[in-house]
């Protein structure tokens, strides 16, 4: 006799743990955001400033930070957080569960953020920084007071497509027994045959994406506006 | 910022300055200004005219260090600029204005931010500021658009608020780099008018970079004319326009003024008008229009203006007249000899 496929699933019995799952990928993501974007914000000043022409120009420098970049960036994340986990040991403390996770978002996070930055403050119009040079500002207070704000918007908007890329990311952090919704969905949805609560998961992830793509484009839109 | 100079002395000099952009990758080295030598008096309106690729622009951000000069001695208000560091370089940044054809304006700041800017660089406290910031925008006609951004002004209004940002520390010099060059026929004559203001209410000594003759005629007090990199010629507005002797000069102040015509329009003037053709030059001193016409009324010769016309340069005539002259031919020579004895005169 055939089975009728809602009754099979044990979407109902796991609520509470989707719910904390959800919490678990809020908490790397927003981990990985304020770490990772914040480590990649500077290192993406540090390409824009250094870079031909920029403020701080230095060959070696910017060399040395484009290297290093291009190293990082082009790991496919579900090798990279094999890769990094030696490092992971010796930073965090150990090589698996969510803190492991972390240490690895916040490492590809911030390498891919550092490029989305450096692209976003090169639309700055050279002008406007002459401008700056010719009252006089310091180069410190040039890129602090006038480059980062300059180029907000778009800023903002690469910030939303990371945001959405560590999203896509974390899933795959049940490799080294992290947790978070993607892990969930693979552990009780995907190797169970229940695709009920693989799709509560996918939604769920929809809906969080979306939250924050709309956030994300109000900011910029706020900022283009005036 | 207040100068030890005297009123001998020029506020800004420069002696042999050349600046050379190294050769690179795919670039030959390229010598931007070559040997300049230029003085430019406290409270003058210095024009620098020339094609792009002149060397203005260099020239303009050597004179505030945003460019390095390579040699050479440039003194603003009494200082060597030349072999300044940057760091060096920016308190007397202070002391000189800049604007640009695009404005530059910072489009994250409303327009009192961007006035702003220069004021908090410079260490101003709030109240000053509040002061200064208010003065200006009254000054440039934009008192109620402080809290307004940039990107909702007209290029006009761009540009004023770009005159006001670079007032606001009281620089003894402006530079203005193209400063009307993207703005339509009115809004340039505005503009002008307002950095007449400035040089007149203020005393501020303005060097205006320009391709366009309009902003020498009715801005400038004095005009370098540039061309790769060296001045061919300077000297008070109206003595350049009046006898411009480089080819570069010829062709820049006709943009303006009427000389003669090509010889394309000369022919087509013949078919249409007839008689002799004579131009004449009318300059500020020299006799007036009714003493050449009373010439020709008196042999009763017919005569048209077909080309030219009357300027006014820094309140001085100045003007070519070509006149087609009909009448029998003895008293039309006898006429234009006579033309030719009391101003310029040019058969053509």
């Amino acid at each position: 006799m055939l089975t009728a496929l809602p009754t099979d699933t044990r979407l109902g019995e796991l609520w509470p743990d989707i719910w904390q799952a959800t919490g678990e990928t809020l908490l790397m993501v927003a981990l990985t955001m304020l770490i990772g974007g914040t480590l990649g914000l500077i290192l993406g000043l540090g390409l824009y400033l250094t870079r031909k022409g920029g403020l701080y120009e230095n060959a070696v420098v910017s060399f040395v930070l484009n290297v290093l970049v291009n190293f990082f960036r082009p790991i496919p994340f579900i090798i990279f957080i094999a890769a990094v986990q030696p490092a992971a040991r010796l930073i965090v403390g150990t090589g698996i569960g969510t803190p492991a996770v972390v240490f690895s978002l916040v490492l590809a996070a911030m390498f891919g953020i550092a490029r989305i930055v450096e692209q976003n403050l090169v639309t700055v119009p050279p002008g406007v920084i002459e401008a700056a040079r010719a009252m006089g500002a310091t180069r410190a207070r040039i890129a602090a007071t006038v480059v980062v704000p300059e180029a907000m918007a778009p800023v903002i908007l690469g910030y939303t497509f990371a945001f959405v890329a560590v999203v896509d990311m974390s899933a795959v952090a049940g490799l080294i027994a992290g947790g978070g919704l993607g892990s969930f969905a693979q552990t009780f949805g995907y190797r169970q045959y229940d695709p009920a609560v693989t799709w509560v998961c996918v939604l769920i992830l929809v809906a969080l994406v979306q939250v924050i793509q709309l956030l994300g484009n109000t900011l910029s839109a706020r900022i283009l506006r005036r | 910022m207040t100068h030890s100079t005297t009123p001998a002395e020029p506020l800004v000099r420069l002696r042999g300055v050349t600046k050379t952009y190294p050769a690179a990758k795919g670039r030959k080295e390229v010598q931007a200004v070559v040997d300049v030598d230029l003085d430019i008096a406290a409270g003058d309106v210095q024009a620098i005219v020339g094609y792009s690729g002149a060397g203005k622009s260099t020239l303009v951000r050597l004179l505030n260090g945003l460019e390095p000069a390579t040699s050479g001695s440039i003194q603003v208000g009494g200082t060597e600029l030349v072999g300044l560091r940057e760091r060096q370089l920016r308190p007397i940044r202070l002391g000189i204005g800049m604007i640009f054809q695009q404005f530059n304006l910072f489009e994250s700041r409303t327009v009192w931010g961007n006035l702003a800017y220069p004021l908090q660089i410079a260490g101003v406290t709030k109240a000053e500021q509040q002061r200064r910031i208010s003065e200006l925008l009254h000054f440039v006609g934009l008192p109620d658009k402080a809290h307004t951004y940039p990107r909702n002004l007209s290029g006009g209004q761009k540009q004023r608020v770009g005159i006001a940002r670079a007032l606001t520390t009281n620089p003894s010099l402006l530079l203005a780099d193209e400063a009307t060059s993207a703005l339509d026929p009115e809004t340039t004559h505005e503009v002008l008018r307002l950095l007449k203001q400035v040089n007149e209410e203020f005393g501020t000594t303005i060097v205006a970079i320009t391709h366009e003759m309009e902003v020498v005629r009715e801005l400038a007090d004095h005009v370098a004319v540039m061309e790769n990199g060296r001045i061919v010629e300077s000297g008070p507005v109206y003595e350049v326009f009046s006898a411009p002797r480089q080819p570069v000069t010829r062709r820049f102040v006709g943009t303006v003024i009427d000389d003669e015509p090509d010889p394309d329009a000369l022919a087509a003037l013949r078919a249409r008008h007839p008689g002799r053709f004579v131009k004449l030059e009318l300059r500020e001193g020299g006799p007036r229009q009714t003493d050449i016409f009373t010439v020709l009324l008196e042999r009763g010769i017919a005569f048209e203006l077909v080309f030219g016309g009357i300027e006014d340069i820094q309140g001085a005539t100045f003007g070519n007249l070509t006149l087609a002259l009909d009448g029998p031919a003895a008293s039309v020579d006898e006429a234009v000899r006579e033309l030719a004895a009391l101003v310029p005169a040019k058969e053509l």
